[in-house]
């Protein structure tokens, strides 16, 4: 495989304008991806594809992310020159993430037998900028799994030829695997309901709940 | 000694119309040839020579509704599926019956939480047997049909307790539910079902 910072300057090199950044990945998985800029993600794609060396064939999975926005604390060393003396302080700095839905390739090379490469695409935000370019029109296994993200996250695929719902129904309002997502109210009785079963019970049963 | 049986004796073969005419009924079964998820691959196992459903005059699985009388709702009712399910069984002929078989047809099973998942058919249809089981074994699926048999026998002809069919104030149809903005309209049929009423529990 292709180590991903060699990949980010042939990229650039090959699709003009495109813009690149390594994702890394501090688990112990140690699978750093590469995220993409959504107006030239299917060149990018086009250009992973088709180059004799890469030859990423198959995208074997898709799947969506939701992020809501998030504050990252991170601890950065900090040198302080006070009256002659320096001294070497922690602050913790907080960092704001902008709420996005993101989306998500694993990609592999049959030809060549190496993969996955992670390629991410990420949405404005999570209201009124989510759409994307579709992949489908490069990877044609990307169909069914991004029509399952278009229904289950609400990320608009742009050129996708057959963008419609897929586990659930047409007229379906809902995108039921974001966060902020709340099931109809349709609780049954738990012979022991606790934790968040209970609360839930107390929310269904509130005049029983009050009583007790 | 019953005079039945020592008429047998003599080769006279005694009985009711209402025996005759249950017994016809219970050992010819036909089910309706559908599977919604891993419970069928159980039902189609209990079809197979080992466990030999045809034992009990239910081998026929028909393709079509029109010539089934039993609905096995085995496995996963999404709410995607279930206004199908339901339109099936009304395309079924009189007398019809239903078994859950499942935990997943019984109540949604380890899915019931989710968002896409029926809670139990017994909202929409009236379930004459639930087999409980994650799947059940073709053991139990041939026990719920014996169960079905039985009750089959002991239903009179006339008078309270008489088949759906030959009451003419029962339903002949149960209605669809549609596919609304967020749920299933409506949440079930309240003359099947009502949800459960709260206990002792959520007081303590």
């Amino acid at each position: 495989m292709i180590a991903l910072e060699e990949l980010k300057s042939r990229i650039a090199a090959a699709v003009s304008g495109a813009q690149v950044e390594i994702i890394p990945n501090p688990s112990l998985a140690n699978q750093p991806s590469i995220l993409l800029d959504g107006p030239h993600a299917r060149a990018v794609a086009r250009f992973l594809r088709d180059e004799p060396d890469l030859a990423f064939d198959y995208a074997s999975n898709v799947t969506g992310v939701d992020w809501p926005e998030r504050v990252i604390k991170e601890k950065i060393k900090v040198k302080k020159e006070t009256g002659g003396v320096v001294s070497e302080t922690e602050e913790t700095i907080e960092r704001k993430t902008p709420a996005c839905l993101e989306v998500v390739y694993h990609l592999y090379s049959m030809a060549l037998r190496h993969g996955p490469l992670v390629v991410r695409l990420r949405t404005g935000d999570r209201q009124n900028d989510v759409a994307l370019p579709s992949l489908t029109p490069v990877w044609r296994s990307c169909e069914f799994q991004e029509r399952e993200v278009f229904d289950l996250f609400g990320v608009i695929f742009q050129g996708h030829h057959d963008l419609r719902r897929l586990l659930m129904w047409e007229g379906f309002k809902d995108h039921p695997m974001r966060k902020d997502y709340v099931a109809p109210d349709d609780y049954e009785y738990e012979p022991t309901p606790h934790d968040q079963t209970l609360e839930r019970a107390r929310r269904h049963y509130p005049q029983e709940a009050a009583q007790s | 000694m019953e005079p039945e049986i020592e008429l047998q004796r003599h080769g006279v073969f005694t009985t009711t119309v209402e025996q005759l005419y249950n017994w016809g009924r219970k050992n010819s079964l036909w089910p309706l040839q559908f599977g919604l998820a891993c419970c069928a691959i159980e039902m189609i196992a209990a079809s197979m020579a080992r466990f030999d459903i045809a034992r009990f005059g239910a081998e026929v699985f028909r393709p079509s509704p029109r010539q089934a009388d039993l609905m096995i709702v085995a496995g996963t009712v999404t709410k995607k599926m279930a206004p199908q399910v339901v339109r099936l069984y009304n395309q079924m002929p009189e007398p019809k019956y239903v078994i859950a078989m499942g935990a997943c047809a019984i109540s949604g099973g380890p899915f019931k939480e989710g968002y896409n998942v029926l809670k139990g058919i017994d909202r929409y249809l009236p379930v004459d047997v639930f087999i409980p089981g994650c799947p059940p074994r073709p053991e139990a699926l041939l026990h719920g049909l014996m169960l079905l048999q039985k009750k089959i026998a002991a239903q009179p002809l006339t008078g309270p307790g008489r088949p759906r069919y030959l009451d003419q104030n029962g339903p002949s149809e149960f209605p669809c539910p549609s596919y609304g903005a967020h749920d299933l309209e409506p949440l079930c049929n309240h003359a099947l079902w009502q949800p459960p009423s709260v206990r002792e529990e959520l007081h303590s």
